[in-house]
């Protein structure tokens, strides 16, 4: 005997004890997809006979049964089940997560059972307890169809229990082998005019034709189908030939549908049951008065048909007439039913009398692209990778189709206003200002986005994995100080220097950073001149439009300098916009907004001074400690002094004090160096070294020479706010171009410049061994003196600092380069901004990984 | 970091015997943090200058001695820490100079227990606050006491002074007592204690201290700094976060900045009387299932927690730490079952929605608003009244009209260096009112503390209901 299962459905055994379940579980299925209660019993009491522990097993054995269907498994239960009160919460467990419930009994002579039993040491129950459950199993028998069962299967001998195979059956909903390509189609409501304008748009050929089944001859083009997402009826001047047209589409395998409420409002009418005939019912009913009673029949059995909603192309495409949330997708049960022709009300009704609908696409954080109907919007959008692509032909809207998997749309303008709106169709558009919805639904973000462990995949390959408690750190950042998140689109990475020189007197040379390079399988580099400042991320707009309609901020003008933990860098509001004036007017003059054609850019940048952004610190770290050992140091020297006059042995540490205040001297020097007093903009330099993005754009494949070209091009417009950066381009494999550039590092160092950065040629580079870092700096000596302390040259302490190790600061840089272009790639692709910023959040969080900060 | 003890005690010399130091030699010893050289760069029978020289290992200080990368520790190379007065010279008072700190002579018994004239000099001292603070702990103790302050670089004079001192201090007294002095005071002074603070540190606070210490004006002071806890891990990471702008110890600032707060409202016992009022309007609408959002140290979760009815509280925050603080002042880890079930603490963020903060009867926002950036309160008010959708949100604030009657803020600042914004009556009645219009509240307004008839209360509460 041939049982069929669904591939996901709650499977019941049931049985009297000694019936031979578990036996009949192994072998038909997989270890893990049965659930025994013995097995649960054990789990809580480590005795699988236990029966004091029943209670607890079975709360054991509901949880993991639970979580297994939760996931989309088939899971089955391995208790008597012979009671109905042991039934109901199997079928409370395919109600709770949408899958089907399946029986299968194993109806053996109580005789087999004794035997068995009594051939079991531990299985030691009394002689009532057999004959008791094989008469609560008869009773068993007539019920399990009025219980909920969906599939029942009773085997009442030991050869039909041996006999049996077990085929798994798809679901319904499940296309997932159907790749496409689609052209899915939005409500249609009748209009069949608009309808054959826009399949003929879209490439298909319908000519009527009475050999057809229902009417048409359909052609498609290039293996395309016409995937229709309900609502083919009501409303509209001609149903009859809608349905005629879809039908025959779907019939030449050119077409999929799924029914909308209209659609199945209008088959139970014309089933007979007693409908409102309301919401344009009324005119289906009176076009189809003059069809045929057995057109009106294949109406019926075709709409009865439909399956509510599909899975599609390996699980990345779902479509239902209103939508679909993520843990729907793919389970059969009347709420999911509903849910695919309804969508989710509230329970509330809004001034128009209509159900106030719960916007689920606004919580879907599902990986599938759900294309759905019912709502008519005027402009498709976007929404978490959902979209509603109702465009309110019959009310004068227009109809639209979404070719997948292009994501391109395509419509037709309504003729005519068919039908009025109960509410309002187009709303009352305010001029001006274009905020995209997904931008007005993104204005909160969600903690469950961000909080605890998260894995983070990027596309430049690296799965970045961030810690619980680093998220907390991050959290608080982000709430106390951040800006609006959704400026917050790229978070530069950190930066590793080169390998430690053993060269006297130093902790960093180009040797090794240049080395690094070649060791990778980079021949080509570009060295740039670090600037001492702090790294700024500059967001410019062409205006205030474009940012509201790129970025959706209105209100906080028209560009945003952050630094690299997402604050804002001048409190002085005016500050910053005379800077995001300048880079504006720069780009303008440069006519770099036509070469790009975009109306924003994302710089990533250095700005000086120092001092500006890191007033405090210096104050309270830099100078407070140039302070302290200048007078302790002088007054160390004058006492030594004395005891050296008046004849004590105590020259070479007066040397080595003197010494240290050299040092001292020197660290003030260097720090002195990067501050200066900024009063107004024209006080600052800023450095942009990079373009990372604009329209459509992540500028990742373009090298560093074409970034420095562009940048200098911007520059040159400035009014002297905006610098080019000095560099070189190295090829490694020729020795004097090593030593040129080894030569200016020197230069640079020696007039106090922090050093350089290295960078290979190509902005992401993958060398023999993989990844390699998209930057590498080298520090000069007398700059290292603020990172490492006054008198880190000494020998006899630098040999200590030489002994650090670079993996891990690294790796960090990796991975947070990975996320910040990732970031940028998802903004780019129109992605929802949770997805932006679960990238941003996790650039903040992993700095919050302990990684010495003097790397 | 330089230390001198000098005496005119005739002969003056005597100081070398007191110590068990030679006067005539340079002797060197090695401590933990590297190494302290004793010399004499005066010893007549007139005057007589002992001075102990630190020579503090910066690299050690970080990386520990002998293994390269020991801790992990964030602490930086660039440190006072080589320079300054710190525990370490507690350290190496009781290394070096150990019996006369325990008040014992072999050659000079008779002197131990003699006033001499005595001048201590320290070369450096870190005190931020400031010189008063500094002679407060000195002068009680009957010393004459002069202070320089070095200006924090001679470029930038804008920047001002430092916050070292050089001081003097003199007094005829015992030695043992100037050094048991020195010993429990300069690393009061020390906000970065470089070893574990544990029960050893308690009982030679106690011994140190002994005589002097329990009749100091600033005993508490003491006591409480020099044992100074270690940061949590958590804390640590979060100050990493914020190095770039933020150099001073975070935890020390909030505190700094908090007392600032309470001392500026401390006449009216503001906190207190807000307290008072919030729960009194929780009770009068019967809402006993209260989150509190921007918890902080708990003080309101305490109130509610005193009060039976309130079954179910839950304190938010944003800081981890803040949490931490509250768990401890709460006792949660001590509640008797029935009351430790009645509370939550979690942290959470106002401008992210939060599924858990939903449904409350009632969400308080004590003293939170003016904690955020202003563009930043549009994602606040859908987090808590779009979304969360309590029955009952009371949102209190400073009314900056009051600040005037302050008479220790300047004008133009805010009560709190954290603040983003104050605002006066009519501002924050326009945000209310308009709060109320968009998310379908009444609302009301409430004054806290005793009103003033031009500038109104100190602060403004808003009660909305649904």
């Amino acid at each position: 005997m041939k049982i069929t299962l669904p591939e996901l459905c709650v499977v019941a055994l049931i049985g009297v004890s000694g019936s031979g379940k578990s036996t009949f579980a192994r072998k038909h299925f997989k270890s893990t997809e049965v659930i025994s209660s013995d097995f649960c019993r054990a789990l809580v009491s480590d005795d699988e006979n236990n029966q004091a522990a029943t209670n607890d097993a079975f709360d054991v054995l509901y949880y993991i049964a639970g979580k297994r269907l939760e996931a989309g498994k088939l899971t089955v239960i391995d208790a008597t089940n012979v009671q109905d009160d042991a039934r109901k919460p199997i079928l409370n467990l395919g109600k709770e997560y949408n899958c089907l419930s399946a029986a299968i009994v194993l109806d053996v002579p109580e005789k087999v059972c004794v035997e068995r039993n009594a051939a079991r040491a531990d299985r030691d129950f009394g002689p009532h307890v057999i004959p008791r459950q094989r008469q609560q199993l008869r009773k068993t028998l007539k019920q399990l169809k009025r219980e909920g069962f969906r599939y029942i299967y009773i085997l009442d001998s030991e050869e039909k229990i041996e006999a049996v195979t077990i085929e798994r059956q798809p679901l319904w909903n499940n296309l997932k082998h159907e790749h496409g390509p689609f052209d899915i189609i939005g409500d249609v409501h009748g209009c069949f005019d608009e309808l054959l304008e826009l399949v003929t748009t879209l490439g298909y050929t319908a000519t009527r034709s009475d050999k057809a089944e229902y009417g048409f001859e359909v052609t498609a083009p290039e293996q395309r189908k016409a995937f229709f997402v309900g609502d083919l009826v009501d409303r509209g001047p001609n149903t009859p030939d809608v349905l005629r047209l879809v039908m025959s589409m779907v019939k030449a395998n050119v077409g999929l549908c799924v029914p909308g409420n209209h659609d199945i409002k209008l088959m139970r009418k014309l089933k007979g049951s007693d409908v409102r005939i309301t919401h344009g019912l009324a005119e289906s009913l009176e076009q189809l008065e003059r069809e045929t009673p057995e057109f009106k029949k294949e109406i019926v059995e075709w709409i009865d048909k439909l399956i509510s909603h599909y899975v599609l192309d390996d699980g990345k495409l779902v479509v239902a007439h209103a939508g679909m949330k993520e843990k729907f997708q793919g389970r059969g049960s009347g709420r999911v039913r509903d849910f695919a022709l309804f969508g989710e009300t509230t329970g509330e009704t809004d001034e128009y009398g209509l159900p106030v609908r719960y916007h689920w696409a606004n919580d879907y954080r599902g990986d599938a692209m759900v294309v759905y109907g019912h709502t008519p919007v005027v402009e498709p959008e976007w929404v978490n990778r959902t979209i509603c692509i109702d465009t309110g032909c019959v009310f004068g809207g227009k109809l639209t189709a979404l070719k997948y998997p292009e994501r391109e749309l395509v419509s037709v303008p309504a003729h005519k206003i068919y039908y009025e709106s109960v509410k309002p169709f187009l709303p009352e558009t305010e001029p001006g200002q274009e905020i995209q919805k997904q931008n007005v639904d993104d204005d909160v973000l969600d903690l469950d986005d961000v909080i605890g462990k998260r894995v983070v995949q990027t596309r430049l390959g690296r799965t970045v994995m961030i810690r619980e408690e680093n998220a907390i750190a991050a959290l608080e950042v982000m709430s106390r100080f951040a800006v609006n998140p959704k400026w917050i689109v790229y978070l530069p990475p950190t930066m590793s220097p080169s390998e430690t020189s053993k060269q006297p007197g130093l902790l960093e040379h180009p040797t090794e950073g240049l080395n690094y390079f070649l060791q990778q399988g980079v021949a080509k580099v570009v060295c740039e001149e670090k600037h001492m400042g702090s790294r700024a991320v500059v967001i410019v707009g062409k205006d205030e439009n474009a940012i509201a309609k790129r970025f959706g901020i209105t209100k906080e003008g028209s560009g945003i300098c952050y630094t690299r933990t997402g604050r804002r860098f001048f409190d002085d509001p005016k500050l910053e916009a005379e800077l995001i004036d300048d880079v504006t007017r720069s780009i303008t003059k440069a006519d770099l907004w036509d070469e790009f054609k975009t109306d924003w850019f994302v710089l990533d940048c250095e700005l000086m001074p120092w001092s500006a952004k890191a007033q405090e610190l210096i104050k309270f770290q830099y100078a407070a400690v140039g302070a302290a050992a200048r007078t302790s140091l002088h007054s160390a020297l004058e006492a030594l002094g004395k005891a050296e006059t008046r004849g004590l042995d105590i020259t070479a540490l007066k040397n080595r004090f003197a010494s240290r205040e050299a040092s001292v001297k020197l660290y003030t020097d260097s720090y002195q160096r990067y501050c200066w007093s900024v009063n107004n903009i024209s006080d600052y330099k800023l450095a942009p070294f990079h373009i990372m993005a604009s329209e459509g754009k992540v500028h990742i494949n373009e090298n560093h020479q074409w970034h420095m070209e562009k940048i200098a091009k911007i520059a040159e417009q400035s009014d002297g706010l905006i610098i080019s950066t000095a560099h070189k381009i190295i090829d490694l494999t020729d020795p004097e171009s090593v030593a040129e550039a080894t030569a200016w590092w020197t230069e640079l160092t020696e007039k106090g410049g922090e050093g350089m950065v290295i960078k290979p040629f190509d902005f992401v580079a993958s060398g023999t061994r993989g990844f390699v870092q998209p930057a590498v700096k080298c520090r000069g000596r007398e700059y290292l003196r603020i990172i490492y302390g006054p008198e880190y040259d000494n020998e006899e302490y630098l040999e200590r600092l030489r002994r650090r190790g670079l993996a891990a600061k690294r790796s960090l840089a990796g991975r947070e380069f990975a996320l910040g272009v990732e970031a940028l790639e998802r903004f780019v692709r129109h992605e929802p901004l949770y997805r932006v910023h679960e990238c941003v959040f996790g650039v903040l969080a992993l700095e919050s990984e302990p990684v010495d900060p003097r790397l | 970091m330089l230390l001198t003890i000098s005496t005119t005690h005739a002969p003056a010399t005597d100081l070398g015997y007191l110590l068990y130091k030679n006067p005539s030699q340079v002797q060197s010893f090695e401590l933990s943090f590297g190494n302290v050289h004793i010399f004499y760069p005066e010893a007549n029978d007139e005057k007589c200058t002992v001075a102990m020289l630190l020579d503090v290992d910066p690299v050690s200080l970080v990386r520990g001695k002998k293994d390269g990368n020991s801790d992990g520790s964030l602490d930086q190379y660039v440190n006072d820490r080589p320079y300054v007065a710190s525990s370490f010279v507690s350290v190496a008072i009781a290394q070096v100079f150990g019996s006369a700190l325990s008040g014992k002579s072999k050659e000079r018994p008779e002197l131990v227990d003699k006033p001499l004239p005595l001048v201590a000099t320290v070369s450096v001292i870190p005190c931020r606050a400031g010189e008063d603070y500094l002679r407060n702990l000195f002068e009680p103790l009957g010393y004459e006491v002069t202070v320089e302050q070095p200006e924090l670089d001679d470029k930038f004079p804008e920047w001002g002074n430092s916050k070292y001192f050089a001081l003097t201090i003199s007094k005829v007294c015992v030695l043992r007592d100037l050094l048991n002095h020195l010993y429990v005071l300069l690393p009061v002074l020390d906000n970065d204690k470089h070893y574990y603070v544990g029960e050893a540190e308690v009982s030679k606070l106690l011994l140190h201290g002994e005589g002097w210490l329990s009749t100091h004006p600033k005993r508490e002071d003491i006591t409480k700094k020099y044992l100074k806890h270690r940061y949590s891990l958590v804390r640590q990471i979060t100050e990493k976060l914020a190095i770039e702008e933020v150099n001073e110890d975070a935890d020390e600032t909030a505190k700094v900045q908090a007392k600032e707060e309470e001392s500026i409202e401390r006449t009216i016992s503001l906190n207190e009387r807000r307290i008072g009022t919030v729960v009194s309007v929780l009770k009068q609408s019967n809402a006993y299932r209260v989150v509190d959002l921007g918890c902080g140290g708990g003080k309101l979760l305490r109130a509610l927690l005193d009060e039976n009815e309130f079954h179910q509280i839950v304190g938010v925050d944003v800081s981890h730490r803040a949490l931490e603080i509250a768990h401890e002042r709460l006792y949660l880890d001590r509640l008797p079952e029935r009351k430790r079930e009645r509370i939550k603490l979690m942290q959470g963020s106002l401008t992210y929605k939060d599924a858990r903060i939903a449904g409350f009867d009632a969400a308080t926002l004590i003293e939170v608003i003016e904690h955020l950036d202003e563009p930043r309160l549009s994602a606040l008010e859908k987090v808590v009244f779009k979304f969360a959708k309590p029955k009952v949100v009371i949102v209190t604030t400073p009314n900056v009209e009051y600040n005037v009657t302050f008479e220790n803020l300047p004008a133009g600042k805010f009560r709190h260096g954290d603040h983003r914004f104050e605002w006066t009556r009519a501002e924050f009645e326009e945000w209310g009112n308009r709060i109320a219009t968009t998310y379908g509240y009444a609302v009301r307004y409430l004054p806290v503390g005793d009103e003033h008839p031009e500038y109104g209360a100190p602060t403004q509460m808003g009660v909305f209901r649904v």
